[in-house]
């Protein structure tokens, strides 16, 4: 402060001296008050970013989406973020079932739901070595052929076709399908035959379920649980000459 | 043939008495005659009328029943679990076959003010119409002229899956005689225009005893909002008369605003089901409408708490709050601070609600604080915070002794003194995450 500025400042007025109270009453007084009022201290700082916001979501599925040690919570990070925003739709608006995913986003608006998806898109984590799959060699081969190859008699396309030739996924909306727990692709697939999982219309996904025979499920969700991740992992984006085998909805939505 | 003649007495005797009391209960529960009351003048411009029911039906939050998750809006389909059967809302567009279409604005007034369907049927007062009755002829006019504005869309109602005679018109008759009356909200002279509009908007419209005015064994809400749980078991809805749960009385104006308009007040916030209406309803009204409902909900008379029983303090319930406090250094704490005093923006916005001396957690019974544990959720979002910070869901991390163990901790921490949790009843409150 200027010498000069100071001399503006008022004087300050000598005050009527107070009885003071000893000073360890006065600590106790405070103290007393303190507790009094449930110790209101001031509150503890947050970050005002996104990834602060979204707590609700690492919980299950993992710190920074890397999908929880229990088997079913699919990881979130990395995935297309169109495919990420219909499925926050979906479970809001009731394609999907899970209780605590509706009750969640139930009072989300679509901008913020948008959001999301593209924080947990953007996200680049390394995944981790896929778990052993204890399953007979036969199984996985038939898994691997329908993933990969398809099975033309029976009118079913290989995972591929559309998911991406490395099962990454592809732009804009259709995830990849490698680093998820084999409980929750069977799972996936299982709602889908039970009409539990729906996808904007035409729901392509709903028709491939309903040309798998028994045993189909098993044997796909096992290989593709048991599939090492490529590392960097690419989402493909699709060539001007693709063509899906099926129409889909969410795919065609996101485009 | 002395015995069959005294056998025909008696079973004559009792059909007579049967018949007598099943015809009084119909003709106490009759149709008024000319219960058409006289429409509203037609001087309103149509438009002004529509943007009228328009903001009348966010003030009724219709679309929080009748519209299906995922439907079309205000087309019915919502199943609503009460303890006497699932009912189902009735879909409001103006489809002629399966919603309003073929209705008129008498019709929809009767419906209403008279909780009768078009046909006279007693509806089921899970349709609160012994609210809605309170509304003018102008308002039903309003509301059902911004209803013939919606896309028709055909969505057939689905039957009521009530048990035994619930559903029956005897039932719904007798039910009625006891329980509604019929009439349109009269102003209190000796009171505000403000006060009056508020008290119009609560008990009327916005039928907050619905939830707030608490449930007898036969379901029928009382008129002293003072609390209970909710009949379809989302929890307990606060007293609005009591300082100790939900009473606003002492609060400054703006926060009772604040709270209906965003959801978080400094001393409370909107969860569960409130939060559901300030998102559908209130958050939507305009400032002078909130401060009239405001100044109403002051003015309600204050009822004293129940003396609270004495809280034991022996060896196994001090056990309890210490593993609580241990759950919540290790699950809570990061977000709520170590002593529950919430946390802050850098700019100084409480945007996770402090736990320490409020009644949210204190408040008996426990079951909103047992299924904010369980299910977490996030807050509104509104024009303020259009990314609003969310709590996780903690029923499949803790167990229900977890929960309980928390709750308990929460609910003697920092100076507070409230009943401690156990797991049956965190059992009993946790309740599922919608589906």
């Amino acid at each position: 402060m200027t010498p000069g500025l100071h001399s503006f400042l008022p004087r300050p007025r000598p005050r009527p001296r107070l009885p003071r109270a000893p000073a360890w009453r006065v600590l106790l007084l405070a103290a007393a008050l303190v507790v009094a009022h449930g110790g209101h201290a001031a509150p503890a700082p947050v970050d005002d970013s996104l990834e602060a916001r979204l707590a609700a979501c690492t919980t299950c599925h993992g710190r920074e989406g890397r999908a929880a040690p229990d088997g079913y919570h699919p990881r979130i990070a990395g995935k297309p973020a169109q495919y990420l925003f219909h499925q926050l739709l979906n479970f809001r608006d009731g394609r999907r079932h899970y209780g605590p995913m509706v009750a969640l986003l139930e009072p989300l608006p679509d901008a913020y739901l948008r959001e999301i998806a593209g924080h947990f898109a953007a996200l680049e984590l390394p995944y981790p070595p896929p778990p052993r799959v204890d399953v007979p060699p036969a199984l996985l081969e038939r898994g691997r052929r329908l993933a990969l190859e398809g099975e033309a008699t029976r009118q079913l396309p290989a995972c591929a076709a559309c998911h991406g030739a490395a099962l990454t996924g592809m732009l804009p909306a259709t995830p990849g399908l490698l680093g998820l727990p084999r409980d929750y692709v069977a799972a996936q697939l299982g709602a889908w035959r039970a009409g539990q999982r729906r996808a904007h219309a035409p729901d392509c996904m709903a028709e491939i379920v309903r040309r798998l025979g028994p045993g189909d499920v098993a044997a796909v969700s096992a290989w593709l649980a048991a599939q090492p991740v490529p590392q960097p992992v690419r989402i493909e984006a699709p060539t001007a000459a693709f063509r899906a085998p099926l129409r889909c909805g969410a795919a065609e939505q996101g485009r | 043939m002395m015995r069959r003649r005294r056998f025909v007495r008696a079973g004559a005797t009792w059909l007579i008495t049967i018949g007598a009391l099943v015809g009084a209960v119909f003709w106490l529960d009759r149709l008024p005659a000319g219960d058409a009351a006289p429409a509203a003048p037609a001087a309103v411009a149509e438009a002004e009328l529509v943007a009228r029911g328009a903001y009348l039906a966010r003030v009724a939050n219709c679309a929080g029943c009748h519209t299906a998750r995922g439907g079309a809006p205000l087309a019915g389909g919502r199943a609503l679990a009460t303890p006497f059967g699932v009912v189902f809302a009735g879909n409001l567009t103006p489809d002629p076959a399966t919603g309003l279409g073929s209705w008129s604005a008498d019709d929809f007034w009767r419906a209403l003010h008279l909780g009768r369907g078009r046909d006279g049927r007693r509806l089921v007062p899970a349709f609160p119409y012994t609210e809605t009755t309170r509304m003018t002829r102008a308002d039903s006019d309003a509301l059902f002229a911004w209803l013939r504005t919606l896309p028709p869309a055909s969505v057939p109602a689905r039957p009521h899956e009530l048990r035994g005679v619930y559903g029956t018109q005897l039932a719904l008759a007798a039910w009625r005689v006891f329980f509604f009356r019929p009439g349109v909200w009269q102003d209190d002279p000796g009171r505000s225009a403000e006060w009056n509009r508020g008290a119009y908007l609560v008990n009327g419209a916005g039928h907050c005893a619905a939830c707030h005015g608490g449930r007898n064994l036969l379901g029928a809400a009382g008129d002293d909002f003072a609390g209970g749980f909710l009949p379809t078991g989302e929890g307990y809805a606060p007293s609005l008369a009591r300082a100790d749960q939900a009473g606003v009385h002492d609060w400054p104006l703006e926060e009772v605003m604040a709270l209906l308009r965003y959801g978080a007040a400094p001393r409370g916030r909107a969860t569960g089901p409130m939060a559901e209406v300030v998102r559908g309803s209130t958050s939507h009204l305009s400032d002078a409408d909130l401060r009239a409902m405001a100044v109403y909900l002051q003015s309600l008379p204050h009822e004293a708490a129940p003396p609270r029983r004495p809280i034991e303090r022996d060896e196994p319930a001090r056990e309890h709050a210490a593993r609580g406090a241990r759950v919540y250094a290790d699950h809570c704490a990061a977000c709520h601070g170590s002593t529950g005093e919430g946390g802050a923006t850098p700019d100084g916005r409480l945007v996770i609600p402090a736990l320490a001396g409020q009644r949210a957690v204190t408040l008996d019974p426990p079951a909103n604080l047992v299924r904010s544990i369980a299910h977490g959720g996030f807050g509104i979002a509104s024009a303020r915070e259009p990314r609003p910070w969310g709590m996780p869901p903690f029923a499949h991390v803790l167990s229900d002794e977890e929960i309980a163990a928390v709750a308990t901790f929460l609910r003697q921490a920092w100076g507070a003194d409230a009943a401690p949790v156990s797991a049956p009843e965190v059992a009993r409150w946790r309740g599922r995450a919608l589906d």
